[in-house]
């Protein structure tokens, strides 16, 4: 067989002649002289590689990379049958192969029918080095960004030059700043004791741990009392800027549980703040929302669902929430505490209801694509669902706010709420606005639902999870009052959050109501009474 | 002897006590003496049944002394039944000693299985009845009056006052459910073997528990009947009516419901105290809110202000439980939501009100 080679060589020589005569694309060009180098590479003993893989790191082609990788951890193989190149993927006797050059997928072969290409350790070292240079010199950023990377995970000093020829000439910022930090941190090594208190110094505040750890064991056992001392220096101020990265860590988890807190209160802040109506069926509301949510994803596909199930779940739930108003409540104005039990009620029937007809299990709600994973926010890495959340809080609230200031409806909702009587003898139709202001602080819950259905189970015990907290903001902000339901929602989501890796999550649960609790015998009407003479009554 | 005047004043309550009377003689008859085979034979099942029905009824009691006479709508009570309940279980655990599973004579089993090396210092004391006893009227009694009294102070009324009673509930439910609180966290208190030396298992002390549920039912009512009409049950009334009124006129508004509460509270705790060694288990479900709730409705049903009517109510709804959720579990929920809807709107006095309409019409 190897008498076959020169001749085989020779023809693929013709045949690259043959297509750049014919004008052939200049890839298709690039990937014949790599396969004649390939071609080469099967005969050839550990010196004639050591040239062939010289010789491949100098041609410009986006494959070389994934074939050194290849033949560094023993995956290049020879196929007869075809006489090509070929890489492995995978483990076993039947492996998937695909085509060295081109990359083509060649499916499923025993490995019996391949001949590997074998490679030694100073082989792989060698890979491994001009790897290195080949990523610092690539043309794509990602692949420079990559390459300095690796060294940062494995610093070997005699790479430092390289790196530092590459920042002479680098123009991306990023990348120049990585490159920077991985010379300081090769400095770290120096003999030089002021070469590596400089090196720690400009370390100082990096929160890689591939920085930390050297930084920390210079700061315990240089022999330099000056660069010991850089290095403490900067150790604390990475230290810090880490406290200050939980810090606001701990603060978004807190402003995402006090946007959930909000979205599940706003609804009520209108039936109990603007009407004075205990709705203790206002959970159950945003269960119906939630599984509004999960219907619609039963219909359309899942990226879609969101914006769909949001004006359909504020429908079906204002909708119900008109029908306990007609039906129920307006019999029991002015007797609040009956219209607590009345609500009840509704609230176990909706229960009962969702569980006969869904199921007592949990039903699980998709997550759109464009909702799932994490979004980097300067150096916090944040889960987008929650991110969205928040933004669709704010939304929300601004919508309301909106329909509450500046609609006709939102006039007579406010009227009505001042003073009954007078705002009747001004031809507001009372009625028709208690239904309305009922039906839309009930739509509000449905949409609060939908954005629950993206957090928590949805079950027919969701609602009752959250009518306690959800009474809490609303009176804790201030009965009546939008901003001072935002203003309690947001605090008490963040103090749920500061206290729990204190006490942790029950107890800071507990900590939250006790204060709660004491905080209206201070003051029963909230953070920010109404005042004036409606609220007295 | 002659009987007080105001023993008189409500007919219905001595029907009352003549039924209690007839039950808690005739129960134990029925259970012991007549033989098994015998259809007016009542089984032990039915015996605690009808025990945790009227503990239940007490619960009642207490809830309507607050609400149907003070207008305090407390959806918190169930704590303090739960206390009184968790104090009598410690006593009982304590009782088992050496027979646990792990056989530890101090520490109860669920604490050896946490590795606690020694007794939380609450722990100390409830070996002993009297103090196990004394204790089930003062902790829910003294939540109550701190709970009350600063609520009450900075006239906290309404329905925040009914939102932060449920908060309280909740707020004790999660802390029970955690297991360092030292009260078996999720699986509460169980495994009880014996009270004051009885086997808890044995015929006799299930009818002694049961004819003490009894008197203590007939005595919470007495009680109740009783200081409602002193002059203490008017101003009751008039807070009921008019709380700014009642304080105009000199009377101290905040004291006289903070001791109410906090009696209606340890008033409460007995009634938990004897449902525990009934049922033999108290876990954290028993703070869940809407047990708070249900008692509430219980009154509702019967018809609040009446005392009668809570009993009524209790027994009835708790019947209905028991046979709906054994005949139609889907069902219970859907008829006691609808019960909630249909007593506040057809029915606002209950039941107790609707016979007194029919004889006042005759």
């Amino acid at each position: 067989m190897p008498s076959r080679t020169p001749i085989r060589a020779g023809f693929l020589a013709l045949a690259l002649a043959l297509l750049t005569l014919f004008g052939a694309s200049p890839a298709r060009a690039a990937d014949d002289s790599v396969r004649i180098i390939l071609a080469q590479l099967r005969d050839a003993d550990f010196d004639g590689k050591t040239e062939l893989i010289e010789k491949l790191v100098t041609l410009d082609h986006p494959r070389i990379a994934t074939i050194l990788k290849a033949l560094s951890d023993s995956r290049l193989y020879y196929q007869e049958e075809g006489d090509r190149m070929v890489i492995g993927l995978g483990d076993g006797a039947e492996i998937a192969i695909e085509d060295a050059v081109s990359g083509a997928t060649l499916g499923q072969v025993g490995k019996r029918d391949l001949d590997r290409i074998t490679a030694n350790n100073r082989l792989r070292s060698l890979i491994e080095d001009r790897l290195a240079s080949l990523g610092l010199a690539s043309a794509d950023p990602r692949q420079r960004k990559a390459a300095v990377e690796a060294f940062l995970r494995n610093p070997d000093p005699a790479s430092a030059e390289r790196l530092r020829a590459r920042l002479a000439v680098e123009t991306e910022t990023d990348i120049k700043d990585l490159l920077m930090m991985a010379l300081a941190l090769a400095d770290l090594a120096s003999d030089d004791a002021t070469v590596r208190a400089k090196a720690a110094t400009a370390l100082g505040g990096r929160l890689q741990t591939e920085i930390r750890g050297p930084l920390a064991r210079m700061a315990a056992e240089d022999g330099d009392p000056a660069a010991k001392e850089a290095a403490r220096i900067a150790l604390a101020r990475t230290e810090f800027r880490m406290q200050m990265l939980g810090w606001a860590e701990t603060l978004f988890f807190g402003l995402s549980l006090g946007s959930v807190l909000i979205l599940a209160a706003i609804g009520l802040a209108v039936t109990f703040g603007v009407m004075g109506v205990i709705n203790m069926a206002h959970g159950e509301l945003m269960m119906l929302g939630a599984y509004t949510t999960w219907l619609v994803q039963q219909w359309l596909p899942v990226n879609w669902s969101l914006p769909v199930a949001v004006p359909l779940a504020f429908l079906v739930a204002a909708l119900v929430g008109i029908a306990i108003e007609r039906g129920i409540i307006r019999f029991l104005y002015g007797r609040p505490l009956e219209t607590l039990l009345a609500t009840f009620g509704v609230s176990l029937i909706l229960q009962q209801a969702v569980r006969s007809i869904f199921s007592p299990l949990n039903r699980s709600v998709a997550t759109p694509d464009w909702m799932s994973g994490t979004i980097l926010l300067g150096p916090l890495e944040v889960t987008l669902n929650r991110l969205v959340i928040v933004g669709f809080c704010i939304a929300v609230f601004a919508l309301l706010w909106l329909a509450l200031q500046r609609t006709r409806l939102g006039l007579e909702v406010r009227a009505v709420a001042q003073n009954r009587a007078m705002a009747r003898a001004m031809g507001v139709r009372s009625a028709r606005v208690d239904a309305l202001t009922f039906g839309l602080g009930s739509g509000i819950a449905g949409v609060a639902g939908v954005a629950l259905s993206q957090l928590t189970n949805v079950g027919p015990n969701l609602g009752q999870s959250y009518i306690v907290d959800s009474f809490m903001v609303v009176v804790f902000g201030g009965v009546g009052n939008l901003w001072g339901t935002m203003v309690a929602g947001l605090s008490l989501g963040v103090a749920n959050k500061l206290l729990e890796p204190w006490s942790g999550a029950v107890l800071a649960k507990i900590l939250v109501l006790v204060f709660l609790i004491l905080f209206i015998q201070k003051r029963p009407r909230g953070l920010f009474p109404q005042r004036g003479r409606a609220a007295e009554v | 002897m002659p009987l007080p005047r105001w023993l008189f004043s409500d007919r219905a309550g001595l029907v009352l006590l003549a039924v209690l009377a007839i039950i808690g003689v005739g129960v134990p008859v029925l259970n012991l003496l007549v033989p098994p085979d015998n259809p007016l034979h009542l089984t032990a099942y039915t015996v605690t049944l009808i025990g945790k029905y009227l503990c239940y009824a007490l619960l009642a009691v207490a809830v309507d002394l607050v609400w149907g006479y003070m207008g305090i709508l407390s959806l918190g009570h169930a704590a303090f039944f739960a206390l009184g309940g968790y104090c009598f279980g410690m006593y009982l655990m304590r009782q088992i000693g050496t027979r646990g599973v792990y056989g530890d004579p101090m520490l109860p089993d669920f604490m050896v299985f946490l590795n606690w090396k020694a007794l939380p210092w609450y722990w100390h004391g409830f070996d002993m009845f009297w103090f196990a006893a004394l204790m089930v009227l003062v902790v829910p009694g003294l939540l109550a009056f701190v709970f009350g009294w600063f609520a009450f102070r900075s006239r906290v009324s309404g329905v925040y006052l009914s939102i932060i009673t449920q908060a309280l509930t909740y707020a004790l439910m999660l802390a029970f459910f955690r297991n360092e609180m030292g009260f078996g966290g999720n699986n509460g208190l169980t495994d009880f073997k014996d009270v004051l030396g009885f086997p808890l298992h044995a015929d006799g002390t299930r009818i002694v528990l049961f004819a003490l549920s009894a008197l203590a039912l007939a005595g919470g009512y007495l009680a109740c009947r009783w200081l409602v009409s002193t002059r203490m049950g008017r101003v009751l009334v008039a807070i009921r009516d008019s709380e700014d009124r009642a304080r105009f006129l000199g009377y101290r508004v905040e004291r006289v419901k903070a001791l109410v509460f906090t009696f209606s509270a340890a008033l409460a705790g007995v009634a938990g105290a004897l449902y525990v060694p009934q049922v033999g288990i108290i876990n954290p479900g028993e703070f869940a809110p809407l047990n708070s709730i249900e008692a509430v409705i219980w009154v509702a049903v019967g018809g609040r202000g009446t005392l009668v009517g809570a009993v009524v109510g209790a027994v009835l709804v708790n019947y209905a439980k028991t046979w709906l959720t054994g005949a139609l579990p889907e069902v219970w929920l859907f008829a006691l939501g609808g019960l909630f809807v249909a007593v506040t709107l057809l029915l606002p006095y209950g039941l107790i009100g609707l016979l007194r309409r029919r004889e006042a019409t005759t």
